[in-house]
Formats: structure tokens, C-alpha cells, sequence
């Protein structure tokens, strides 16, 4: 108990900015309409594609005997990659049916 | 100078672009840009990590680091650019397994360099699950969108065993977690078990649902990305994360919404009747009367002579693959003077605007893609109504009949029209697997056969009037 409570207290930031990116994420699928869904969820999936970053950093800081990290932490990148990369050329083609569209 | 291409600074920017990109993908007018934007963000975050790492690092692991990269975008900009516009939503249910998995195989890394950190290995622990079951759930969701795996799986009592799976999961990674043990055979152990589990809760899922269970992946991968930036202690991560998992969630309730069922019986149940087959209770009161059944001339008629037409298209239109003839047909009638106009039910097809993408590759007016609410009260005025491949988003049950499966879920209120027309290849019953009580009105006709080749007898008998 006294450990989380000393979590709590070291990382109140990192709390503070789960909880607001919270609120953030919630009042941004306001008022969607429906033919945006399937964009707006494929924007998102190319965005948590950030998971990446943490791949790059187990590589950054695998241990030069770790050959099974570094593989490993290879793939992660790569898949990371198709995550990211992926990701928004795929939403950028399903929008590409707003090209005409004037507001 | 120094604190402006400090990495913080860069994650903080990278946040900014996450958000505002999310916010404007959701209207129409911003929606390019804003993917852009996120897509630059991203970008910065990335090459800054790599090159504002403080940390001794040799020069093949940056090299490691690039060929991956590199061959990450030669084969997720191949895939994305070449596929064609139907395969999108399973190119998003794919592309999720991909991020799930990377997060998944971070936490497998790292397990051994926390072992006695409790807080830090009940992350790493809880990425590992939450990214496994993404991973497997989305290459599930992957093979039934594109046909590989037709119909939904049922063990006698999944959801009891599915329960019982997730359960034994996290009593035993609660286990790892107060140990403090440092057994690679038991962390290998979770991975495999937590694999099985995303197996076992998609497969039972029927393929209509395979939307709303692609974007609870999606939320799913988003809180395993943040738990990777809880552990780093990474921003970026953190927001990055936290964001879709917490927006994705939030569209995973609009898209039940829209299709009128609880999020509970998607996951837990057909129609939320647990496991029965859905179908049986309802055809046991068949329906009265019978179906008229018409020819193209006889149809070709009907339409050259109307004012007003609007077409309903449905999955069988993408499964002919008959957008384009569809098309043909519109400019043709709209040639000859009669208002058309196509009805765009939020669900028909496989997923949120199916059918718009479907459409849009054949260059269709937008103006003329009406979406349900704008279009239901003009089916009365309507002379015809032509439903290609459209089934239960047309069926009358949805309002008249209580202990129907799709009973509430709104529809276009195409039995309004003066005529109707409904094209299938069969009697076969759609998704939803029940009668449609519209095929038995009296002023319904059905015809019969493939959509693509329907409609082209159509244009010829048209193009000769």
C-alpha cells in the first residue's frame, strides 16, 4: 500500500495527464456522423502506432549480448512501422472520397 | 536554442498534433489534413527519438533500427496503396494486430530488467496481455473480413469459458506480478495464453459486428501503447496512448449506437440472446402471403416512366462488385430526367461507410448520397425504390415486430415508396438471418439474380426506351 501511495505521489504528472487525455479523447468523438467512423478509428490506429517509439527505445538500450532482445526489438520496430506507416496511407485513401465535397 | 530541440519539446508538439488531427478527422471538410498532421507529428516524435537519444549506443543498432523502419514502409505503403478501396476496414483491423504485437513483444523484452519492481512488472505484464489479445483478436477479425473465415465459431458455453480464460489470465499474471519472479517460462506462458484468449473472444463474433469489435481492439492497443509509456515514462506514449484508447472507446459506443445494440451483446452474445441461434424463435411465425416475382423489362419500364427514384445499396452490391454498373444506371435515369438519389443506411455493408467507399470509387455525386434521417421522409413521395443487396437495413420488423433480433435498430423506411423493388441472388436471409417482412408487401417485387449482371440487363433495356 505504501508503495502505490509513494507511486501516486512521485508520478502525480504523469496521473494529472492520463486523466486529462482522458477528458481530451472523449469530448473529441463529439458529434461524429456516421460515415466518418470508419476513418476517424483508422486515424486512431495509425496514431497508437506511437507504441513504436517505445520499440526504438528497447533497441536504443538492449544489452549488445541480448541477441534475442535485439531480435525481437527488431520486429517490434517493423511491426511498429506497418502500425504507423500503414496506418495513415490507409486513412488518407479512405478520405480521399472528401476531395470533391465543398462544406 | 538548445531547449527548442530538446525531445520533450518535440513530444510535446507531437501530442498537439495527435489531438488536433484526431478532432479534425471528425468533419469531412479537415478530415485529409488532419490525418496529415498527425502523420507529421508522428514523424518528428520518431526521428527525434532516434536521434536526441542521450545514451551510449552503437552504430549497428541505429542501423537495426533503420532497416527496419525501412522496410516497415516499403511493405505498409505497398499494402495500404495497392489494396483495393473494399479491403480498407480489414487493412485497419490488420494494420491494429501489427501495433498490438509490437507492444506485446516491448513487454516480453523488458520483463527481465524489472524483475522484483512490482508496479513496473504489472505493466509490462499488463501490456503484454491487453497487446496479445489485440494482436490475435485483430488477425481473427483480419480472416473474417476478407472472407477466410466465414462463420463466427461457437464452443457449447464460450462465453462462460472465455470468462473463465480471461479470469485464470489475470489471477496468474497477478501472480508473476506479487512474486517477483524472473521465470521466462512462465512469461512465455502468459504471451501464449493471452493469444488464445484474443482468439477465443473474436472468433465466436458474427462478421456484422467485426466494426465495433475492430475499434475495441483499437482502444485495446492504444492502452497498451500507454502502459509502454507509463513504464518509459515516455509522453509521448502516454498521450499518444491514452488518447485512442480512450476516444477509440467512446467511437466503439457511437458505432453500437448506430446499430442499436448494447456493446455486451456484441461481445457476449448473438442478439443478445446469449447462445441461442437467433433465427429460430423468429421464423417459427412465418410470414403471410407470398412474393411477386418480376423481370428486368418489366422493371426497365417501371423506372423509365418514374420521376423520382432512390437507390438502396447493401453488402450483395459489394459482393457483385456492381458499384460501377450501379452507377451507369443513376446517369442514365438522371439523363432522362428522373430524380435520383442513393440511401445510405449507417450500417449497410460491413462497416460505417462501406458503401460511400464503395460508391466514391466510381467518382458518384456526393450530393446524391443521402444518409437515413435526410432521406426516410421522402420514400413516400418516391416512385421506386430499388434495394441492391440491401436487407435488414429495409426490413419493417426492425419497427413493427418486438420479439424480432433487429427490433429498434432504425431503417430506411423504404415500404413508404410507391414501388419497390428489391434485387438478390436469393431468399436467402442476410446478416441478421431473418425473414424480411418488405419482400412480402404487396407493393415489393423481387429480382431476381446477380446484381452486376441485373443491372447491366437494366441499362440495356433502358438505353432502348
Amino acid at each position: 500500500m505504501t508503495e502505490l501511495i509513494d507511486f501516486i505521489s512521485n508520478n502525480m504528472q504523469m496521473i494529472y495527464i492520463v486523466v486529462l487525455m482522458i477528458f481530451v479523447g472523449v469530448e473529441i468523438i463529439g458529434h461524429v456522423p456516421a460515415v466518418l467512423h470508419t476513418p476517424l478509428m483508422s486515424g486512431a490506429n495509425a496514431i497508437h502506432g506511437v507504441v513504436i517509439i517505445g520499440a526504438i527505445l528497447v533497441l536504443l538500450g538492449v544489452n549488445p549480448d541480448n541477441y534475442l532482445g535485439q531480435s525481437l526489438g527488431f520486429v517490434a520496430v517493423l511491426l511498429g512501422t506497418l502500425n504507423v506507416v500503414g496506418g495513415f496511407v490507409v486513412t488518407d485513401r479512405m478520405l480521399e472520397m472528401f476531395k470533391k465535397k465543398k462544406e | 536554442m538548445k531547449y527548442i530541440i530538446s525531445l520533450e519539446f518535440i513530444y510535446l508538439i507531437a501530442s498537439i498534433t495527435y489531438i488536433l488531427g484526431l478532432k479534425m478527422l471528425g468533419k469531412p471538410g479537415t478530415a485529409r489534413k488532419g490525418n496529415l498532421i498527425a502523420a507529421a507529428g508522428m514523424t518528428l516524435a520518431i526521428f527525434g527519438t532516434i536521434f536526441l537519444y542521450q545514451g551510449e549506443v552503437p552504430t549497428y543498432i541505429y542501423i537495426l533500427i533503420g532497416t527496419a523502419i525501412v522496410i516497415g514502409t516499403i511493405i505498409g505503403w505497398m499494402i495500404a496503396k495497392k489494396v483495393g478501396m473494399t479491403k480498407m476496414p480489414e487493412l485497419v483491423s490488420l494494420f491494429n494486430g501489427m501495433g498490438g504485437a509490437s507492444a506485446a513483444l516491448i513487454g516480453l523484452i523488458e520483463f527481465e530488467h524489472y524483475t522484483g519492481q512490482t508496479l513496473s512488472t504489472a505493466t509490462i505484464v499488463a501490456g503484454i496481455i491487453i497487446g496479445s489479445v489485440s494482436f490475435s483478436g485483430s488477425m481473427i477479425a483480419w480472416a473474417k473480413l476478407n472472407g477466410t473465415l466465414k462463420n463466427p465459431i461457437r464452443l457449447p458455453k464460450y462465453n462462460l469459458i472465455n470468462n473463465l480464460i480471461i479470469l485464470g489470465l489475470i489471477v496468474f499474471a497477478g501472480y508473476m506480478t506479487w512474486s517477483g519472479t524472473s521465470s521466462q517460462v512462465y512469461l512465455y506462458l502468459l504471451f501464449f495464453a493471452a493469444l488464445a484468449y484474443g482468439i477465443m473472444l473474436v472468433i465466436p463474433i458474427g462478421g456484422a459486428d467485426m466494426p465495433v469489435v475492430i475499434s475495441l481492439l483499437n482502444s485495446f492497443t492504444g492502452l497498451a501503447a500507454a502502459l509502454g509509456g507509463f513504464l518509459y515514462g515516455n509522453m509521448v506514449m502516454l498521450t499518444g496512448g491514452i488518447l485512442v484508447g480512450s476516444a477509440g472507446t467512446i467511437l466503439t459506443f457511437a458505432m453500437c449506437d448506430a446499430m442499436n445494440r448494447s456493446l455486451v451483446s456484441v461481445i457476449f452474445g448473438s442478439f443478445g440472446q446469449g447462445d441461442s441461434q437467433g433465427s429460430d424463435d423468429f421464423t417459427s411465425d412465418s410470414i403471410a402471403g407470398s412474393i411477386k416475382k418480376t423481370t428486368v423489362s418489366d422493371v426497365a419500364i417501371l423506372m423509365n416512366y418514374s420521376q423520382r427514384i432512390i437507390i438502396v445499396p447493401g453488402y450483395g452490391l459489394a459482393v457483385a462488385q456492381a458499384q460501377h454498373a450501379i452507377h451507369e444506371l443513376e446517369q442514365l435515369l438522371v439523363d432522362k430526367g428522373i430524380d435520383v438519389k442513393y440511401a445510405i443506411h449507417p450500417v449497410a455493408g460491413r462497416m460505417p461507410g462501406h458503401m460511400n467507399v464503395l460508391l466514391a470509387e466510381t467518382n458518384v455525386d456526393y450530393d446524391k448520397l443521402a444518409e437515413m434521417e435526410d432521406v426516410n421522409p421522402e420514400f413516400k413521395n418516391t416512385d421506386v425504390v430499388f434495394v441492391v443487396g440491401a436487407n435488414d437495413v429495409v426490413n419493417p420488423a426492425a419497427h413493427t415486430n418486438p420479439s424480432s433480433p433487429i427490433y429498434g435498430m432504425p431503417i430506411l423506411k423504404a415500404e413508404n415508396a410507391k414501388n419497390i423493388i428489391v434485387n438478390k441472388r436469393s431468399m436467402n436471409p442476410g446478416y441478421a438471418g431473418i425473414e424480411n417482412e418488405l419482400f412480402y408487401n404487396q407493393k415489393t417485387s423481387m429480382l431476381f439474380g446477380d446484381a452486376k449482371a441485373v443491372i447491366q440487363s437494366l441499362i440495356s433495356e433502358l438505353k432502348g426506351m
